[in-house]
């Protein structure tokens, strides 16, 4: 099947524009009339319904930051009834409170649905065997990727994250045509192959990953595709906008965003102005029917590039470019996204830690390694081995159940950190992608 | 009998685990003109305490700590063993016999004979168990 939804996907330009105009209106009215939240933005920046008459009129909406989800922890935002809503995922805030999502079902349908357009486009359908090595539970990968596959009547195999010696040999026999996981992590699966005497290419029927979650380059897409014997995908999403929703069709020239799902602009962070066509910004998105959690204008922080041509596949929806950067200091590990903010908030609570940190970010084989250096307090310091080690585990406790990242605690001597003047760099990052 | 004059205090400083840590520590103390008398390391993974003897703790104290050091004192007690097989035995047996914990230790083989730095749970109870039977704890006055 070449395409999951033909009359959408390959829907005339001005068409699909005269659709997304409609969405909005009836979004923006629906949320003037309805959500607290929006009605006061809407009013700050003197806007009403009426004056949104062309889909350019966007631009003359308010704003929505991440942030504006941790002020209204954890569901002050939301416009659907508890009884309307049919599941929440949770995702890692930039300080001490999460994210919290909620979807009612014609949410979930609507994320679904963009993920059965996704993989149809790269060819997928029934008869393949597509294994999910993507987190199952609060993060959205695994139960989004899940259902998008069963839609297209792809047979599911639920592996999650781990045991990853399992997953290879579930791979091989069940038959596992393609793996939707973290780049990082299908390299690692590669890597325990190898060791275990299993050639992908040879042994196994995979010939697709659908990778996202983290950044990754076109060098590593040609390593894996070259290496495994894949075609390997971008699909991108974040917990904010439903999940992962969004992949490249075959020609590899970036991912599809379905504008009947989502109003794309690429905004200067700066001045917060729509760029010249084509031009580099933040990725910013309008999710169009959202109920539970409506999302106008919202900044994710991607730095990339729009292209409205029409896709060689025939897809008319604009195509986005690979992620090229954040414009904040957002770190994803093992496809964790970590604000160095919510690493601090949580060192704080912890009264043997000193004022100064770092996080040293690095590949240890295909994995992420988060590294917390931190500073011993003076009054803290004990003679006793067993008391620092103790020191030690704490924080790893801490940092873990807060950030949901494993990282390794190390002690250093107190003056041993860089001091910054003004905005301190407390990151190293040492992987090169 | 006063217990105070046998509590000796030795200093303990934190370390990171890489070349050229107890270089510094060793260096500012040799410019400050303070003898190490006795000294050990701990590591853990990444970390350690280095842990010594010295004639000026304070002075030591202050050095360290001025140049960024955290630093400790503890206090420890140091006995003399004789300087042949069994010598150990017969101190670690009056403090296991009079349920004293030994936290860690470690001795060292000069001119006067052989010494046995002590860092226990019970420190006074230690000290009054260990001269009750005969063997000779060294006064603070001899360190510094």
């Amino acid at each position: 099947m070449k395409c999951w939804d033909p009359r959408i996907e390959e829907m005339p330009k001005e068409e699909l524009q005269q659709m997304q105009y409609r969405l909005l209106k009836s979004l923006v009215y629906r949320l003037y009339s309805f959500s607290p939240f929006y009605h006061d933005r809407m009013k700050e920046q003197n806007v009403h319904p009426d004056d949104i008459r062309t889909l350019p009129d966007v631009k003359k909406l308010p704003f929505m930051f991440k942030r504006d989800l941790r002020d209204n922890y954890p569901d002050k935002i939301f416009t659907a009834t508890k009884d309307d809503l049919v599941r929440y995922h949770v995702s890692s805030g930039t300080t001490g409170k999460p994210t919290v999502v909620g979807y009612t079902q014609n949410d979930l349908d609507n994320w679904t649905a963009s993920l059965a357009r996704a993989l149809t486009s790269l060819g997928l359908g029934r008869g393949d065997v597509i294994q999910v090595s993507y987190g199952y539970g609060l993060f959205t990968g695994g139960l989004g990727l899940h259902y998008g596959a069963e839609r297209i009547g792809a047979t599911v195999l639920p592996t999650s994250v781990g045991n990853t010696e399992r997953q290879i040999e579930l791979m091989q026999d069940l038959g596992a045509t393609a793996i939707a996981c973290t780049p990082s992590y299908l390299l690692h699966i590669g890597e325990v192959a190898e060791k275990m005497g299993v050639d992908i290419q040879k042994d196994t029927k995979l010939r697709t990953g659908i990778l996202g979650a983290e950044p990754w380059t076109e060098r590593m897409r040609i390593r894996m595709e070259k290496w495994l014997g894949i075609k390997a995908y971008d699909i991108y999403g974040t917990s904010e906008l439903s999940g992962p929703m969004f992949t490249e069709c075959t020609e590899q020239k970036g991912f599809h965003v379905w504008s009947d799902i989502a109003l794309v602009e690429i905004i200067d962070p700066k001045s917060g102005e729509q760029v010249d066509s084509g031009e580099k910004g933040e990725l910013t998105m309008t999710i169009l029917q959202k109920e539970a959690l409506p999302m106008i204008r919202f900044r994710i922080g991607d730095i990339t590039t729009v292209n409205e041509e029409v896709c060689a596949c025939g897809r008319t929806h604009p195509r986005v470019d690979r992620i090229q950067g954040r414009v904040d200091d957002m770190l994803i590990i093992r496809g964790i996204n970590v604000f160095p903010s919510q690493v601090e908030f949580a060192l704080m609570t912890i009264p043997e830690v000193g004022q100064h940190f770092q996080i040293v970010v690095d590949r240890k084989g295909a994995l992420d390694d988060m590294l917390v250096r931190v500073e011993l307090n003076k009054e803290s310091f004990s003679d006793k081995i067993t008391d620092l080690m103790l020191v030690r585990q704490k924080i790893e406790h801490k940092v873990r159940n807060s950030l949901n990242v494993n990282a390794t605690v190390e002690l250093v001597e107190p003056g041993s950190l860089p001091r910054y003047e003004g905005k301190s760099k407390r990151v190293v990052d040492r992987r090169s992608l | 009998m006063d217990v105070k004059k046998y509590v000796i205090k030795q200093i303990s400083v934190f370390s990171e685990n890489r070349p050229g840590r107890l270089a510094a520590i060793a260096h500012a103390l040799g410019e400050e003109k303070v003898n190490i008398l006795a000294f050990s390391i701990a590591e853990a993974n990444g970390f350690g305490v280095v842990r010594a003897l010295v004639d000026q703790p304070e002075r030591a104290y202050k050095k360290l700590s001025s140049i960024g050091f955290n630093v400790a004192f503890t206090d420890v007690i140091a006995v003399h063993m004789q300087d042949r097989p069994g010598g150990l035995y017969e101190i670690a047996k009056i403090l296991g016999d009079a349920n004293i914990n030994i936290e860690y230790s470690y001795a060292y083989s000069g001119k006067e004979g052989a010494v046995l730095i002590l860092r226990v749970d019970q420190v006074v109870d230690a000290i009054e168990k260990i001269s009750k039977t005969g063997a000779t704890l060294i006064e603070s006055s001899v360190f510094h």
